[in-house]
């Protein structure tokens, strides 16, 4: 049986560091994991690499059992990232960033998607360029795409940095729906996740001197 | 579940997200064409108005503007996309990076070298440029311009995650760049002597050929190393 993603013996090393050595993860559908850790123990580079953004030292990471090298294509249309940084552009409005994020994966919007900026709280807000928002605002804009997202793996660098206790709500409820429809989520927080009614899998990195 | 998305569909996508994105840094796109035109018109005032000397050194003066102007605006081609994440996003697009690059590098062309194609006469007719060049220097253009669109997106990959990557950059760069510098004025220099210029074009032809062609592997190549 193989699982959505799994790693196995991923070494990271950055610069003389070593992050982690031999760590094994496997998430299956419909699980929430949580990545925890003291800072700079390499919570970031672990998703990184899961993603397939960083390449791992040694190890190697499999998405429904097809090393993700050479699954590019169809283990990236199945997975949605959000790093520390949004991807969102600060020239464009909430709408035309979303609509730019939608047409890649295939389901271009065809119309404004206010149900969606409601939902997420950006409602007036759609006109302006994303730079005139606030962090959280830019933030409520990036984590919009979960609302668009039909990916079965979504992986979030700390998702909810600067959001405020509605935004950390709505983001709850959106990984309820992601968890009950088999999706998968793979995060790092420091919060805890308790108003989530699954199991939380938690994986901690220690800091390795 | 995922519905299967065509690679026609993502880079028409980043395409008009680029050139949305450009359009409201007009001030950005206006600059290197600028100073193009500012190098042109004090050369003959440096010089002197004598018409011989400016139509000698026309050729050399256009070319040299034009390639010192296309280093000024390169870092756009990936630099705030570094900054804001985009540039990871575009590495996790389900289409091979290849093709996301050479969206990327189209964008980059149509907003630096288009105002340049339609200023080039203008270049000419200020430098006295003889009219028999006229062509030999717009197709030398036509092909020069996506040769540093190209060449240049691997120099700006490869510095794009340095802080004050500026100057390596134009140290990378120029010396690639000189081949294409001492063939396009040597065809517009023989066009302007009443030669038939096809030689050197022919050469600039396979050139262009060989950068959109190659461009696009190492610009993956060095994103994936910048982006870590």
């Amino acid at each position: 049986m193989t699982g959505l993603l799994e790693a196995k013996g991923v070494v990271s090393v950055r610069g003389e560091r070593t992050l982690f050595d031999g760590l094994n993860l496997r998430v299956e559908p419909g699980e929430l994991w949580q990545v925890q850790g003291p800072n700079g123990a390499g919570k970031s580079s672990l998703l990184r690499i899961v993603a397939g953004l960083l390449p791992p030292q040694a190890g190697e990471v499999r998405f429904r059992g097809e090393l993700i090298q050479s699954a590019r294509s169809t283990f990236h249309r199945d997975l949605l990232f959000i790093g520390h940084k949004a991807a969102i552009k600060p020239e464009l409005t909430a709408i035309e960033n979303l609509e730019f994020y939608a047409a890649i994966q295939g389901q271009p919007l065809t119309e404004p998607p206010y149900e969606l900026l409601e939902r997420v709280g950006l409602v007036g807000l759609e006109d302006i360029p994303a730079q005139q928002l606030s962090a959280g605002q830019q933030r409520r804009i990036a984590l919009a795409r979960l609302w668009l997202s039909s990916a079965a793996l979504w992986i979030l660098d700390e998702p909810f940095t600067s959001l405020d206790v509605s935004g950390i709500a709505m983001l709850h409820e959106r990984f309820t729906w992601q968890l009950e429809r088999g999706g998968a989520i793979l995060l790092t927080s420091h919060q805890a996740l308790d108003s989530i009614p699954v199991q939380v899998n938690m994986l901690t990195l220690e800091y390795q001197h | 579940m995922s519905s299967q998305v065509t690679i026609q569909t993502q880079v028409r996508a980043l395409i008009r997200r680029d050139f949305r994105v450009a359009m409201r840094q007009r001030s950005d796109l206006l600059n290197p064409i600028l100073f193009l035109l500012v190098v042109v018109t004090l050369f003959p005032l440096g010089v002197g108005p004598e018409p011989a000397t400016l139509a000698r050194i026309a050729p050399g003066v256009i070319w040299v503007s034009a390639l010192l102007s296309a280093l000024l605006g390169l870092e756009r081609l990936f630099r705030d996309d570094f900054s804001d994440g985009a540039l990871e996003q575009m590495l996790l697009m389900p289409m091979a990076v290849e093709w996301a690059v050479l969206a990327k590098i189209i964008v980059h062309w149509v907003l630096t070298a288009v105002p340049l194609l339609i200023l080039a006469p203008l270049l000419a007719l200020l430098l006295n440029l003889p009219s028999s060049a006229w062509g030999a220097l717009w197709v030398s253009l036509l092909l020069g311009t996506p040769v540093l669109s190209s060449v240049g997106a691997i120099g700006v990959a490869l510095t794009v995650s340095l802080n004050k990557g500026g100057a390596l950059l134009s140290l990378l760069l120029l010396p690639l760049l000189i081949p294409l510098l001492i063939f396009a004025t040597a065809a517009v220099e023989t066009a302007a002597n009443g030669l038939s210029p096809a030689g050197p074009l022919a050469l600039m032809a396979a050139i262009t050929v060989l950068a959109l062609v190659l461009s696009p592997y190492a610009v993956h190549a060095a994103l994936r190393v910048s982006v870590n």
